[in-house]
Parts: structure tokens; sequence; C-alpha cells
């Protein structure tokens, strides 16, 4: 699958993976909810082999042996965790498509929450700057003047 | 002032990130360590590739140092490397091989014409101790210690260089 | 004889092409520095003529193509002489060398249009902008001729044959999705141009806004229909119905797109109050940029497999020199000369300032998170510290909520007044459609499927609250003019421009509100005679036949579909192909699209019992995903072709000559 991943990569194509549609298995499943736990925790894992495809969608043998693993271990009746639990055990967790919060990932998970906790106090701030400054709006006129005088001062 | 030189952080930020995009630039991304590294051998029980009735477990692998190699009749890079493994078992060390998704007949078949540094070749056909071991494509390499604790993990073909500069001195590391 | 030199003709050409590059680089830029009209007016014969020639280079590497000249490396290896004459053509984009060259094609021509239409600018800016356009182009042609030249010749051995473009972009995708990308990738590079010209030139006025707001739309315009086509080509080319896989790839795409979206908002509130100049600047740079790490990160292969380019690790090394080059030079363009005095332009809490403010922040942290949880591996490897994944989970936890925020903002910004309004008007105004959106919204769900669905409510009462208070809003708007259609006509282009690009973002999330939770798949034995039912329609497979394609073998089911006891039926035809020069399997979807509904069927594994395994999709609502991009798209376009753009044209159109550049510079 290298060499479709290196196609697609060579031309900022927007997708990158083998077109060969894998994992299509006839499984059967008494429970509806079990179903479900299967799609999500096939969907989640990343298969070791190809370029960067859940193991859902992938038709390398790997896959297809960790599908049959998730779906034995749902039978026996582990919890997703201790599914995922097993496959890290194995794989390491490259596999993870959610990566688990600990000391290395605390940044990626904490940045984009801290981001929005940053965004408001800006939001709040300028705001509050903005309206104290709107007694003394300018009018077009002015701008414009304003305008020339720092286009005056840039250039000189 | 205190302004611009606030904004000419952003430039020199930026490098900051450049410097590790290059470092990013040395880095094979499939190249990555076995999840059982310093981990024990897992637990298995399985026959051998030339006795059916044989039947071996881990303690296969403790007391001796050894190279665990997996390999099957249908991996091209399993037939090319195979000088390299002749040549680690003359070194006097102790070679393992695992028979990975394969059928009695082609793995002896392959042994008879590539040669077999084994001392003894575990048989696992739906590759379930594969499993376990993390494999996802051969040929993979273990070394195991003698209280069987997996130390180093070749991911792929071994090459002469890699026999010389990587794998002997991790061998007489862990003698 | 003549034939046989086209490649090096081409080759030739770039040459050309990069020494105009270099004096549109310097001659403009010094003229400008120094006021001397003569060195400044280089930049435009310099433009045309990078054009030109470029445009040489680019029609023989096509012509090498059409005539299956397999001496040249790159067409023995992405062309073969069975090849259909278009995609021959587009096989010429299909591989990292004629990509860079379509790239540097397009860059040329931006420049090339960017100096026609500039007519009416004062001729520093002008200079500065082309200058600047030629920096990046020098930057591009010394990639194409130091790492990737396309006209690499076999000789003297060269194959009897090509080995043939990847089955995979034997398609109508590969003919269109490319150059859309690529003309939005490389379209902010004006915006970027107008961005460093006017710190340079200290011209950060309100009249560089409205230069450079038509670019950057259309640029986006562009960048979206890319995007949105990738998605559709996925869609039906990969056989499992995915459209949006949070690949780094992709994500090298929505990263521009996020803060061109930015942008876009920034230089309206730019343009009509005069307030966030600097941060508008900041933005058009760092668009730009973005475009460049995106095209590292895909190309140099750090993220995806090494194996992609160990052949040539000297291409993500020069692009990472471009990348860090083009940054640092205008951020610290930025730091020494961003305008030091900032206008106070006053506004309230409620006010279409505040409401902008929010959008470009939140834009912002999705940008942020984005492009960290692409880089998030690349940066804790490169650290030491284990390879991790990021994918779709990561992605979609973070990306869903902050659009559903951002949705809430974008229902009142259109309502909202500049500089603040009272909050009495905007209840008034916006009650029933906040009430509306809300009960309709909560209970389509119900309506749908009869299942109550949390994320499914939450789009739709997104998607109304786009829209409906639009809605209102045009009702208000034209309720004191003639004719309905009478006020509809006054409202200006500009105005339809942002009213569409915001149906289609409601539009776009309805589809993935609704496909993402209601998609109903099935993997069945299938074999002749066998019916399975999926989402009310009935699939009975009717045969299995084998055929002989062109240049591939396929087995094809025939599948008789039926909706209910009595709709009418129709067949559908998944294949299994195997493409002989390669070798390749591939799958072969067979898709019913609908406006409401797509049913997608794809073969799998032959069971060997004279069964198959096959996977049935029921995705309703796909087609709105990308329906909704080409909303968008249309609508960044009208508000191009708004007449207020060209008045300022019209106004001005007597050349400035250069007795009234430097009388102008003079009293400047």
């Amino acid at each position: 699958m290298a060499l479709i991943r290196t196609f697609s990569a060579a031309f900022m194509l927007l997708f990158a993976v083998s077109a060969i549609a894998g994992g299509i298995e006839v499984r059967e499943f008494d429970d509806p909810v079990m179903e479900k736990r299967y799609r999500d925790l096939t969907a989640s894992m990343r298969c070791p082999l190809c370029e960067n495809q859940a193991i859902d969608d992938s038709d390398a043998p790997i896959s297809g042996d960790m599908r049959e693993r998730v779906y034995l271990l749902l039978q026996d009746g582990q919890s997703d965790i201790e599914i995922i639990d097993h496959m890290v055990q194995r794989f390491g967790d490259y596999i993870l498509y959610n990566p688990r919060l600990e000391n290395r990932t605390y940044l990626l998970w904490g940045l984009p929450i801290g981001l929005i906790f940053v965004g408001v106090l800006v939001v709040i701030l300028m705001v509050r700057a903005r309206r104290n400054a709107s007694a003394k709006a300018l009018s077009a006129e002015e701008r414009a003047r304003l305008d020339a005088l720092i286009n005056r001062e840039r250039s000189s | 002032m205190t302004r611009r030189l606030l904004l000419l952080l952003l430039p020199i930020g930026f490098i900051g990130i450049a410097l590790f995009l290059y470092q990013g630039l040395g880095i094979n991304p499939s190249d990555r360590d076995s999840a059982l590294m310093a981990r024990e051998f897992p637990a298995f029980e399985a026959s051998t590739l030339r006795d059916e009735h044989r039947r071996v477990d881990q303690t296969l692998l403790t007391g001796e140092v050894t190279l665990v190699n997996v390999w099957g009749e249908w991996c091209p890079a399993c037939k090319q490397e195979m000088p390299q493994l002749l040549e680690l078992a003359d070194n006097n060390i102790r070679m393992v091989g695992i028979n990975y998704r394969d059928t009695r007949e082609k793995g002896l078949e392959f042994l008879s014409e590539f040669g077999d540094p084994f001392e003894v070749n575990i048989f696992d056909p739906d590759g379930s101790l594969g499993f376990d071991l993390g494999v996802y494509g051969a040929p993979e390499t273990f070394l195991v210690d003698a209280d069987g604790v997996i130390r180093y993990h070749h991911k792929g073909y071994v090459s002469p260089e890699d026999v010389r500069e990587r794998i002997l001195p991790e061998v007489e590391k862990w003698r | 004889m003549f034939i046989k030199m086209i490649p090096e003709i081409g080759h030739f050409a770039l040459v050309i092409a990069l020494l105009m590059a270099i004096v549109q680089a310097i001659m403009p830029l010094v003229g400008a520095a120094t006021r001397r009209p003569l060195w400044m007016a280089y930049g435009r014969p310099m433009a045309t003529g990078q054009f030109f020639f470029v445009a040489i280079a680019y029609i023989c590497l096509t012509t090498s193509y059409m005539l299956d000249d397999f001496s040249v490396a790159n067409v023995a290896n992405n062309s073969n002489s069975l090849l259909p004459w278009y995609y021959k053509f587009s096989a010429v984009w299909g591989n990292h060398e004629g990509s860079v060259l379509l790239w540097s094609l397009m860059l040329a021509g931006w420049g090339y249009a960017a100096s026609v239409f500039s007519g009416d600018l004062p001729r520093d800016m002008v200079a500065r902008v082309q200058g600047v356009m030629g920096m990046v182009c020098v930057g591009f042609l010394l990639f194409i001729l130091m790492t990737s030249n396309p006209f690499e010749r076999l000789l003297p051995n060269m194959p009897q044959d090509g080995a043939d473009l990847n089955p995979l972009l034997q398609d109508f995708g590969l003919i269109v999705h490319p150059p859309m990308l690529y003309m939005g990738y490389v379209g902010f590079s004006v915006v970027f141009a107008f961005a460093i010209a006017a710190l340079l030139g200290g011209r950060l006025d309100a009249a560089w806004t409205r230069w450079a707001r038509p670019w950057t739309n259309l640029a986006w315009a562009f960048l979206t229909v890319g995007i949105a086509l990738g998605s559709w080509w996925a869609y039906y080319e990969l056989g499992w119905g995915g459209w949006w896989f949070w690949d780094p790839v992709e994500n090298a795409s929505l990263l521009p797109w996020l803060t061109g979206t930015a942008l876009m908002h920034s230089l309206a509130v730019t343009e009509k109050r005069g307030s966030f100049k600097s941060w508008s600047v900041l933005l058009a740079i760092s668009t730009f940029s973005l475009s460049l790490l995106g095209t590292f990160l895909v190309r140099s292969g750090v993220l995806t497999s090494v194996h992609a380019f160990a052949n040539d690790p000297s291409r993500g090394f020069f692009i990472l020199m471009l990348l860090t080059i083009t940054v640092t030079l205008s951020l610290l363009v930025f730091a020494l000369r961003a305008p030091r005095v900032s206008h106070k332009v006053g506004f309230n809490w409620l006010s279409r300032d505040s409401l902008l403010l929010i959008n470009n922040i939140l834009l912002v942290i999705m940008t942020v998170t984005v492009l960290l949880g692409t880089v998030y591996p690349l940066i804790l490897d490169s650290m030491g510290l284990g390879k991790i994944s990021v994918g779709p989970p990561y992605f979609n936890a973070l990306f869903v909520p902050l659009t559903v925020v951002m949705c809430i903002f974008m229902g009142l910004g259109p309502m909202a007044r500049w500089k603040g309004m009272a909050a009495g008007e905007l209840v008034r105004k916006l009650w029933l459609a906040g009430a509306a959106s809300l009960v309709l919204g909560a209970a389509a769900p119900l309506l749908y499927s009869g299942e109550w669905d949390l994320w499914v409510a939450l789009g739709i009462i997104s998607a109304l609250w786009i829209v409906l208070p639009m809605a209102r809003d045009l009702f208000d708007k034209t309720r004191h003019a003639s004719s309905f259609v009478a006020g509809l006509r006054k409202l200006s282009l500009a105005y339809w421009g942002m009213v569409l690009g915001h149906v289609g973002i409601a539009v776009t999330i309805v589809g993935v509100a609704i496909v993402s939770n209601y998609n109903i798949e099935r993997n069945v034995r299938m074999s002749p005679g066998t019916m399975v039912e999926v989402a009310g329609y009935q699939f009975t497979m009717t045969e299995l036949t084998s055929r002989r394609g062109p240049n591939f073998l396929a087995d094809t089911s025939i599948i008789q579909v039926q909706r209910g006891e009595s709709g009418r039926s129709f067949v559908m035809r998944p294949e299994k192909r195997l493409y002989l020069a390669t070798g390749m399997p591939m799958t072969q979807v067979a898709l019913r699209p609908g406006l409401f509904r797509d049913l997608y069927v794809a073969m799998g594994e032959d069971l060997e019992d004279g069964s198959y395994a096959m996977r049935i999709q029921y995705k309703p609502f796909v087609r709105w995903l990308w329906l909704g991009g080409l909303l968008m798209a249309f609508g960044g376009i009208l508000a191009v072709i708004d007449k207020r753009y060209r008045r300022v044209t019209a106004r001005s159109t007597a050349p400035a000559t250069a007795g009234q550049v430097s009388s102008k510079e003079a009293t400047a």
C-alpha cells in the first residue's frame, strides 16, 4: 500500500488510502449494542501495518486478525477498556487513534481546552477596552485622515 | 517598543518549530519498537514444525540468550535474510524460528531450500503466537535473554550490516 | 528534430522563468524602496514573461505525455501508451514533479492576474506585490529545478512502454480535484503578497483591504471546491463510503481553509470599521504559511511514510527551508512594520464587531487543534517520547463541539449591527427564529427515524439557527420595497455571497450530522438469489458474472434493488477488478445517488461457496456535504464580482504616470 500512499502523498490528494474495501466480513451479533461497540472499537484502532487506516477499513491480514480478536473478546464479555488494553499490550499505543490521557499527551488535550479559556478572556478584555473607545469613535473622514497620518509616519 | 519585542517572539517561535520539523525529517515514522520490549516472552503452547507431537512452551526460551525469528514461506524478505541468519547461527547464537501463518509442508520445503539455522521451529499456522508478540508482518526478529525477557526487536529484513552493527552487539550485551 | 527536443525546451523555459522571477523579486522591491519608477516598472513585464515561460514548460511536459515520449522519466513512470488521452493529460499532475510544475504554473498565473487586475493601485504597491510574488516564484522554480525536474531523461535506455498511471488515479476525480485544490493553496499567495507589500509600504489602510478581499474570496472559493471534490472522490473511489478521515493530507488542506475563512471575516471588519488591521495581516501570512506547511508535511514524508520519498530526502529539506525562510521573514517584517498606532475603534458587547472577533478566535482555536493533532505524533517522536497516533476520535471530540459553538454565533452575526445594538432589538429579531430552530431541530430526529439522537438534533438546530434568522432578515430587508423581487434586487452581490456562504455551511452541517449518525451498514453474505433488506430497500443478487474491461478483469454482481413492495426497481453493479498492467485489485462500488440518500454497495471477499461478502450501505443526506461546499464556493465568487470592487477599479482606471507616483511619494 506504500505505493498508493506515495502517489497520494506525492500530490496532496485529499485521501491517502488503499482502494480495496477491506474488512467486509459477515459477523453475527445477537445484540445491536455489541455490534455498535464492535464498530466503534475497530474504527478507533489503527492498522499497525498500513500507513493510516483503521482496522475496520483495512484489508491487511493483521487487521483481519485484530478484528477477529476484538470480536472474540466481545463475545467473551470483556469491556471496551479491557479489549483496548489487550491490543495495546501487544501492538503499543500507536494503534490507538484516540490517544490516552497521560503525561506525554497532556498538552495534546490541554492546549485546545486552555485556548478556549484564553479565547474567552481575550474577548472579554478586548470588548471591555473597545467599549470605552466607543465614546470617541472616529467618523469616516477622521479615520481617513488618521490613515494618512499613519502612512506618513510609516513611509518617512 | 515592548510590543515590537513581543512580536519578535513570533519569528523566533517559528524557528523553534522548524527545528522540530527538521528533526522529524530524520525519523522513520514506520520504525517502531515492539510493545513487548523489556517484558517476558508471552506464554504459549504449540507443536514444532518438524514434529507435530512435540509440544513446546515459553520455557523453551529460557536459560540462554536466544534470537527468535518470525518467518513464513510466503514472505520474500525471509528468504533474503536466511544467509544472515545462518551466519548468526554459525556464531554460536541459539536461534529459534516461529513458522508464522504457514503450512508444515511449505515450511519444511522452505527450510530444505534456504537452510535451517534454527534449533527448533515453533509452528504457528493461525498466527496466534505472532499476534501475542505483536507481529504484524514477517520477518521480525526478537532477542530474548536467559530469563525469557524480550530485549531487542528488529522489524523487517535483517541485512548483513544489521547483523554486524546491531544484532551481534545486542547479543553480547545480554549474554 | 524539434519534437525530440521538447523536454529540453521545457527545461530551458523553466530556467528562463526562474531568471525572470529573480529579476521580478529584486527590481520592483528595490525600486519601491529607492523610489525609482523605472525599476518598479520591471514587475509587470517580468510577471507576464514568467507566466509565459512556465506555461511553455508545462505545455512541453503535457506534449511529452501526449506523444508517449517514454525517454522522459516522468512520462515513463506515470503513463502508458494505452492510457486514454484525457488521463494522459491529467497524469501530468498525477505525480510529484508534474504537480509541482502545475503548482508553479498556477503561481505564475495568479501573479500575472494580480499584475493585470491591479491597474488602479499605486505603483509602489503594485511593485511590492510583484516583488513578493517573484520571491515565492523563485522558491518554487528553484525547488523544481534543483530537486524535482520533470524533464529528466532516461537515455539511452528508454523503456518500450510506460509503467502506467495508478488505476486509482484513472478517474474523473484526478482531472478536477488537484487543480482546484492548488488554485486555492496558491491563490492565497496573492493575499500574502498584498499583506507583505502593505506592511513594507506602510499602506495598511482601508484601501488595501478592498484590494485584498476579492483575492481572498476567490482563493477561498477554489480551496473550498477542491476540498469538497477531494472528499467526494474519496467517497466513491475508496469503497467504504468514508468522506473525511482526518488524515494528515486532508488536515493540510483544512488548515489554510480555516485561517482563510477567518481572514475573510477579519478583512470585512478591517474594511468596514478600520480595526483588526494587524490581525488581518497576520492571518494572511498564516494562511499562506499553512499552505506551505501542508506541502512540507505531505511531501517530506515526515508524517506518512518515509518510504514515499526515501529516494530523495533533499525535497523535504528544501521545502522546510522554503517554509522557514518565508515564515520567518514575513513574521519579522510583521514584527517590525505592524502599525504602532492602533485605532481604538469602539464597539459593544452586542455588535457585529464583537461577534466577528469571536468567530476569528474560534477559527484560530480550531486551526491550532487540527495543527496540534496533526503534528503531535511527530513532536513526541522527535523528543524520543514514543510513537502515538492521533486520529478521528480526537479530532471529532474537539472539532464538533467547537463547530456547534461557532454556529451559535454564526446565527447572530449577520443580524447584528456594527458598533453595537440594543439587546431588545436583537431579541425581537431573533426570538422567533431561535424558538423555531430549537423546536424543529429537536423534533427532527424523531420525525426522521423515531429515535432521538443528541448530535443529529444539535446539527439540525445549528443549521436552522444559521438559516432562519437570515430568512427573517431577507424578509425585513424586502418589506419596504415596491415588490419582493425589487427588494431582493437591491441587495448587493456581496450580501448574497455572505448568505450563500452561511447557507452552505448549514447544508454541510445537516449532511454531516445525519449521515454520521443515521448511516446504515450491513455486511452480508450474498449469492445469486439472496435477498437482503436494508433501510426499506430490498437488494436481490440476481447474477454473478465476470467481464473483461479495456485493461482489467472484473467479477461483477448484478443486484436488483426495489424499494418496498411496489417501488420502482433498478439494478446496481458492484465489481471487483484486477488491473492487468499493475496486478492491482480494486473495488468498484455501485452507487445510487440521491438528494436525500445514497445507496452504496461494495463487493468484498469471495467466500468460496459461490457467495460473496457484500457491504451494503444506506447513506442519508450524504450529498449535502458537497452541495454545501459548492454553495459556499459560489457565495465566495458572488462576493468577488460585487460591483463594489469593480467600482474601485473603474474610479481610478486612469493610469498613474511616473510623475504622479513620485509626487505622491514626495508628499508621503
